[in-house]
């Protein structure tokens, strides 16, 4: 009951100093203690030791673990195993149990050895619960990712309670892999092909997090308990497996061919998905692959070496430079005005009644809960739209999103008219009518009949100028531009637009309404296409361009496959609809005839009526749409993937310096952010920019880095 | 449409281990309603053949009714332990008495066939609530003479209690009061008292969590000649001490009654019978003679007297309280049919959450003691009151012990 195998305590670091850390790089950990208690067992006559993790701050900043935090671990454990005790729980805070490590102490990595030295420590500390003298329970009570998650795995049982939230290992979507055990121990105990699911497939779609039953279903955790006595009732449990009476009873993983399979499926569908672009989802299947043989040293050695490499490289650096955006700085957009200026909106009115207009009519709805009132020619297709927004709450309700009561409320709210007066005493005036100037100023300028002179009148233009849109109005200080991306509930990035007169009162009801519809808001210029969709065409026009000179569809459409993008352009073109993306790529010409390329072979598909490039057939194999062949005239001067890649990657950095130079947007970091949430750019690009430096685009094309290195790349 | 009394059975009672209270206490940090919870929850696991949507209502009683054992904590907690939303609830005070009446008040619809099932129970954080917290007597009290000025300081009536019978000796009350801890001592060491303790994990910012399964405030091994060195806080010279008197306390309890017929059908246990109960009004600054009235109306109505009575569980507020008691039926201070499992002042005394501790003391002593037919739950209230149930033993076998 004391004696720790020598092997296991001796080569733990006792001090930073032992880890080659120098103390003062290490100011800003938030340190998780770790406290020890022997407590009586709730049934029988011994006792438990319980360790409570707690950083000592609310629910709202979890507990993590950074070096200072894996030895305070390591002395709890030192402290557990000189006890007289029969069993050793671990749990954490209210509402919390631990959310992994401590990333805000990557930036000071600078070494390889450094890196693996704190992989080495994680292993060194945490396995100690699965080696530990007594049985050891993981009392998962609250939130549990990453390396908290696995601080659990190492224990020989794990409870979970019914009421935690955010249960997953999510490195692979940051860009590291579980390797302070997961990689290994997952698999190990539920099977490599739920451990993937885990541990690759979830990270990588849009980092879905487990629900407590899941977490029971997949075997992760042997029992669960209501939050309620949760502790309690896990102690009890935990005293009946120490006292025999309950025998956890796990299903046998079978190490054969299975295994291979299992590894082999997600391996391909990652390599259709990523084309190896990101290298931590890679390794992850490397380290599963692994475990089906290695033991625990040998997969823990080879976790260390994995999470080495991946700290050391610039796409994990981009993750967390992304995942800083997305967490921090969309929510708090640079530029927009003070929110105290932001004016109550309780009515909203929506101009047209067609898909788009519905989907945010539904949006408003179901987010400011406030009256919504479209407005289309005639009263067919008003009936249409309110119809569209009814059948969505619908769907929530049969999904058990809503009940019926919330159902009713949210139909009730949304009403529709042929007449603008129905606008009279709304406050947000949002129009989605066709993308057409001198309609569109028509529009504003029939609302601004109806409409009280403080109501904002919001474009949800792509492409066009708010500034003229707002030109011959009363009151043009009250237009703002508000650019959903499609699917309007789906897409989290909303382009707030400030034209030339756009008001801070305005501004900050734009910023105020884009929170509430829980959108990340980022401020941009009147210019023409704003971000996403300026970056998009210009690189489409590249890729269409080469096709045009002469290069194979298949060869221009795959070139671009290095940067692991969530689809290739040619499909995106599909997603976009051609016509559309042919006008855009119009208006884009005509403001900046010398960079965005207008094509041809393009105009006529789209006059030939095609709805994209290629066709699929059922097994999802493309090949070129017949139509597409015979109207595409293609020069003789055909270019490699790489020519390609090069071409289009040189003509963004152009165009992302040139939006900084007219400054379209605050800084580099708001483009970076757009190109993660408004076009699904991976976070091991770091969105656009960071990739650009890393690959020496960026200063190829405009002489100098985007980002200075260290910031969203190892640093030098 | 013709009505007929029904019988009211205590099914089963549980309660938190007792904590001290103040900063050093267990429970320091655990909140109020999350104490009662953990008794609900557990009542119902220990009760698995009772449908949580037959319990008709819940009473939680508490002397100070805000922050975590405010909004009407009865409903609260039943919601925050999981019971379905259609199990109503409410609070209940009565100083000292609440859990009491929590029992009384839930009983007499069950009676008269209002209700089936109910819970009743009742807490007190007197670390997170001192006594007195928040209240505001009105002036008139004092100005008009309704009490005297010493009625409203628990101690000081105790001490009044010494004046008015003077053979109530301070070493007689520290006597009883060592008697108390032995008591509660051996019925420990004979694992009387774990069975009806629900775990609790206690939370402490500087400790972690922690398990609350035994007493905190019993001291074993209490002698006289350690009473006697004590302060006499409420009077100098004074003869009631800490020792002689319940703790301030942290804990909760609470129990299922139900009609005597469903409890059957729906294959509950009936651990006790109710026969009668009274509340009596006394001067407030004597309100520990308050047992005496009520408990001589609770026999009154059973058609009992005292020598019926086989068990005694008495409210130990204060020492001089039982004593008086004691003296008013003649029974003697070391009857072993009083409190034989020890009291409040070993054990503690969370204020409105005790009188459900004595019941359901008195349900296991009822098991142990087949020959007894009917025993009393009895307590001493602020503002000079009384209360007293009276139960009878469905183990009686009608043999003399």
């Amino acid at each position: 009951m004391t004696d720790v195998p020598n092997s296991v305590t001796t080569a733990i670091p006792q001090t930073l100093a032992d880890l080659a850390i120098d103390e003062s790089l290490l100011g800003d950990e938030v340190v998780t203690h770790a406290k020890f208690q022997v407590v009586p067992s709730p049934v029988g006559d011994f006792a438990f030791g319980l360790i409570t993790l707690d950083n000592g701050f609310d629910h709202t900043k979890p507990n993590t673990f950074g070096p200072k935090g894996l030895l305070e671990l390591n002395a709890a454990l030192d402290e557990a195993a000189a006890a007289d005790i029969r069993g050793l729980a671990i749990v954490g805070k209210p509402f919390i149990f631990a959310v992994g490590a401590d990333l805000t102490g990557v930036p000071i990595i600078t070494s390889r050895d450094m890196a693996r030295g704190i992989a080495k420590l994680g292993h060194q500390v945490m396995r100690r619960l699965g080696d530990f003298p007594v049985p050891t329970f993981g009392l998962i009570n609250g939130a549990a990712m990453g390396g908290g998650l696995e601080l659990a795995l190492h224990c020989e049982y794990r409870t979970i309670s019914s009421g935690a939230a955010a249960i997953a290992l999510p490195e692979v979507f940051l860009g590291l892999v579980p390797g302070w055990g997961g990689a290994w121990l997952l698999p190990n105990l539920i099977g490599p092909e739920k451990a993937l699911q885990v541990i690759v497939t979830n990270p990588l779609a849009q980092n879905r997090m487990l629900k407590p039953q899941q977490v029971l279903d997949l075997g992760i955790a042997d029992a669960m308990f209501a939050p309620a006595d949760f502790i309690e009732q896990s102690l009890r449990w935990a005293a009946e497996v120490v006292s025999g009476d309950i025998v956890v009873e796990r299903p046998e993983i079978a190490r054969d061919d299975t295994w291979d399979q299992a590894v082999a499926a997600v391996r391909s569908g990652l390599d259709a998905q990523l084309h190896g672009a990101a290298p931590a989802p890679v390794r992850a299947v490397e380290l599963v692959a692994a475990a089906k043989t290695a033991d625990a040293d040998a997969g823990f050695a080879a976790e260390d070496e994995a999470l080495a490499d991946l700290i050391m490289s610039d796409e994990l650096r981009s993750g967390l430079y992304s995942f800083d955006l997305v967490q921090k700085r969309a929510k708090r957009p640079v530029g927009a005005p003070d929110k105290s200026l932001a004016r109550p909106v309780t009515k909203v009115g929506v101009v047209g009644a067609g898909l788009m207009a519905s989907q945010m009519a539904m949006l408003f709805v179901q987010r400011l809960q406030v009256p919504v009132v479209m407005t289309d020619l005639d009263q067919e297709r008003v009936d249409k739209g309110v119809a569209y927004v009814h059948g969505e709450i619908d769907k929530l309700l049969a999904k058990g999103r809503i009940n019926q009561d919330k159902a009713n409320r949210f139909k009730a709210l949304v009403t529709g008219a042929t007449d603008k007066t129905a606008f009279s005493d709304a406050d947000f005036v949002i129009e989605a009518v066709f993308e057409d100037l001198k309609v569109k100023q028509q529009v504003f300028a029939e609302c601004e009949e109806v409409v009280s002179d403080t109501c904002v009148l919001a474009t949800n233009t792509s492409s066009l100028s708010v500034t003229d849109m707002a030109a011959d109005l009363r009151h043009p200080e009250r237009v703002v531009g508000f650019h959903f991306f499609n699917p309007v509930a789906i897409m989290p990035l909303l382009e707030i637009v400030r034209g030339e007169r756009t008001d801070d009162a305005t501004l900050a009801t734009a910023f105020a309404v884009g929170k509430s519809l829980k959108k990340s808001c980022v401020l941009v210029k009147d210019a023409p296409a704003f971000v996403v969709n300026r970056l998009l065409t210009r690189f489409l026009g590249e890729v269409t361009r080469s096709v045009d000179e002469g290069t194979p569809f298949e060869v221009a459409d795959s070139a671009l496959d290095p940067l692991g993008l969530p689809m290739s352009p040619f499909v995106l073109l599909q997603l976009v609809g051609p016509a559309v993306a042919f006008h855009v790529s119009e208006t884009m010409h005509d403001a900046y005839p010398d960079r965005f390329y207008v094509s041809d072979n393009l105009r006529r598909g789209v006059e030939a009526g095609i709805t994209g490039i290629w066709q699929f057939d059922s097994a999802g194999n493309r090949t070129v749409d017949p139509r597409v062949a015979e109207v595409f005239v293609q020069g003789d001067a055909p270019l490699t993937g790489d020519e390609v890649r090069d071409r289009a990657l040189t003509a963004l950095a152009e165009e992302v310096q040139l939006m900084l130079d007219e400054a379209v947007v605050a800084e580099v970091q708001d483009i970076d952010m757009c190109m993660i949430l408004g076009a699904g750019w991976g976070f091991h690009l770091g969105g656009m920019s960071p990739y650009l430096d890393r690959t020496g685009v960026a200063e190829k094309t405009t002489g100098s880095r985007f980002l200075p290195k260290g910031a969203a790349s190892v640093p030098a | 449409m013709s009505r007929t009394v029904r019988d009211v059975v205590f099914v089963d009672g549980a309660r938190t281990a007792f904590g001290k209270a103040g900063p050093k206490g267990m429970f320091a940090e655990t909140r109020a309603d999350d104490l009662v919870v953990n008794v609900f929850r557990e009542l119902a696991r220990r009760n698995p053949s009772l449908p949580l949507d037959r319990i008709d209502d819940v009473a939680v009683a508490a002397t100070t009714q805000t922050g975590d054992q405010g909004l009407t904590i009865g409903r609260a907690a039943a919601l925050l332990a999981g019971f379905p939303s259609t199990v109503p609830g409410y609070s209940v005070d009565r100083m000292c008495a609440g859990a009491m009446t929590a029992v009384t008040t839930l009983s007499a619809p069950i009676m008269a066939g209002m209700y089936d099932v109910a819970v009743a129970g009742g807490v007190e954080h007197m670390g997170r609530h001192p006594m007195g917290e928040g209240v505001d007597p009105n002036p008139r009290f004092l100005s008009e003479k309704i009490v005297d000025p010493e009625a409203l300081l628990m101690g000081k009536t105790a001490e009044n209690l010494h004046d008015r019978f003077p053979q109530l000796t301070k070493q007689r009350a520290d006597a009883y009061a060592v008697a108390s801890q032995e008591k509660t001592a051996k019925a420990y060491a004979n694992g009387k008292i774990q069975p009806n303790l629900v775990p609790v994990a206690t939370r402490s910012a500087e400790k972690g969590f922690g398990l609350a399964t035994v007493d905190e405030p019993p001291r074993p091994g209490t002698s006289m000649e350690s009473l006697a060195a004590l302060k006499t806080p409420f009077r100098p010279h004074g003869r009631v001490t800490a020792g002689n008197a319940a703790g301030l306390n942290d804990g909760a309890t609470a129990a299922i009654l139900a009609e005597a017929t469903v409890a059957r059908d729906l294959g509950l246990t009936a651990k006790m019978r109710m026969v009668s109960f009274a509340f009596a009004g006394v001067d407030p600054e004597v309100m520990g003679i308050g047992p005496v009235p009520a408990t001589e109306k609770a026999l009154a109505k059973a058609g009992l007297g005292i020598s019926d009575i086989g068990l005694f569980e008495v409210n130990e507020a204060f020492a001089v309280q039982v004593l008086a008691f004691l003296d008013h039926f003649g029974i003697a201070d070391d009857d072993p049919r009083v409190n034989p499992y020890g009291g409040a002042i070993a054990v503690g005394h969370p204020l409105a959450s005790s009188g459900v501790r004595l019941m359901t003391y008195l349900a296991d002593e009822f098991a142990e003691h087949p020959e007894v037919r009917y025993g009393l739950t009895t307590m001493c209230i602020g503002l000079g009151m009384g209360g007293t149930v009276i139960w009878e033993n469905p183990n009686f076998d009608g043999k003399k012990a």
